[in-house]
């Protein structure tokens, strides 16, 4: 009986076929994650969705280089961000110039100052939802990948390190430094909005 | 040396992310209990952070889902 025949050869094929199948599931699965992540890496939504489209065309294409029992969220969104850098989508604006050197507290004594309110529930909710997507599309993009891994994307610093290919430290500054630049535009943003 | 609210600062991010030490954790936290100063800030960090994350939770178009289906390799 030879191992090559056409039976074992079907066999394998189906095989083949019904573990792909599984595969292209579970990661149709994330879409509603790599959405919202891809809305935030890029300005539009209608970029957003081509991004989307082909990161799974690509994740479809390329799924024999996904060893399964790794983690499948963090392989997806590897595909990701890869074809928004390689693609040259981000729409990188110049860093913001003025000094960061002030503090984490800054944003809070800024809006309390302003509002005199005392609870910070509500000091927050003087910043609009609106507001706050504009101030992070005004972080600068290395700093913003992190962010809305971490953030939005619910990713450990050891996974965003892995889908960035960047090491756990920079992850940790990218994103401490990130937030000061996210709480700065929020200033701004809530500052212009009283005006 | 740095006074208790300057550190308290200091671990904010890190202690939002938990990922100071034990005992690091518990120093940040015995310092909040005691000072309304940090703890206000220390809230209103924590509330920004959800806020954050409520602004962005925009759903996926429908028929977005449906052209990504549509890229599935076919069953022959």
């Amino acid at each position: 009986m030879s191992e090559s025949g056409p039976e074992t050869e079907a066999r394998r094929i189906a095989d083949d076929a019904r573990e792909r199948a599984r595969f292209e599931e579970e990661v149709l699965e994330l879409s509603d994650q790599v959405y919202r992540v891809a809305r935030r890496l890029v300005a539009s939504r209608e970029e957003a969705e081509d991004l989307v489209q082909e990161t799974y065309a690509r994740a479809f294409r390329s799924w024999r280089s996904y060893t399964p029992g790794t983690n499948l969220r963090a392989w997806l969104f590897r595909i990701l961000t890869n074809l928004n850098i390689d693609r040259g989508r981000r729409e990188q604006r110049a860093p913001t110039t003025q000094p960061l050197e002030e503090g984490d507290y800054f944003l809070y004594n800024r809006l309390e100052a302003e509002s005199g309110a005392e609870d910070e529930e509500r000091i927050v909710e003087r910043l609009s939802q609106d507001g706050i997507v504009e101030a992070l599309s005004a972080v600068p993009h290395d700093f913003r990948d992190v962010i809305v891994l971490v953030d939005i994307g619910d990713f450990t610093y050891q996974d965003a390190a892995q889908i960035l290919d960047i090491p756990i430290g920079t992850v940790m500054s990218r994103l401490h430094r990130g937030r000061r630049i996210l709480k700065q535009q929020l200033a701004e943003v809530a500052v212009g909005e009283e005006a | 040396m740095l006074n208790p609210c300057e550190k308290c600062e200091e671990v904010l991010q890190p202690f939002l992310d938990r990922q100071l030490s034990d005992s690091e954790h518990a120093e940040a936290e015995a310092h909040l209990d005691n000072c309304s100063y940090c703890r206000k800030r220390y809230r209103f960090e924590a509330t920004l952070r959800m806020y954050v994350r409520q602004a962005f939770a925009e759903q996926m178009p429908p028929d977005l889902k449906a052209k990504l289906s549509a890229l599935r390799t076919p069953l022959v």
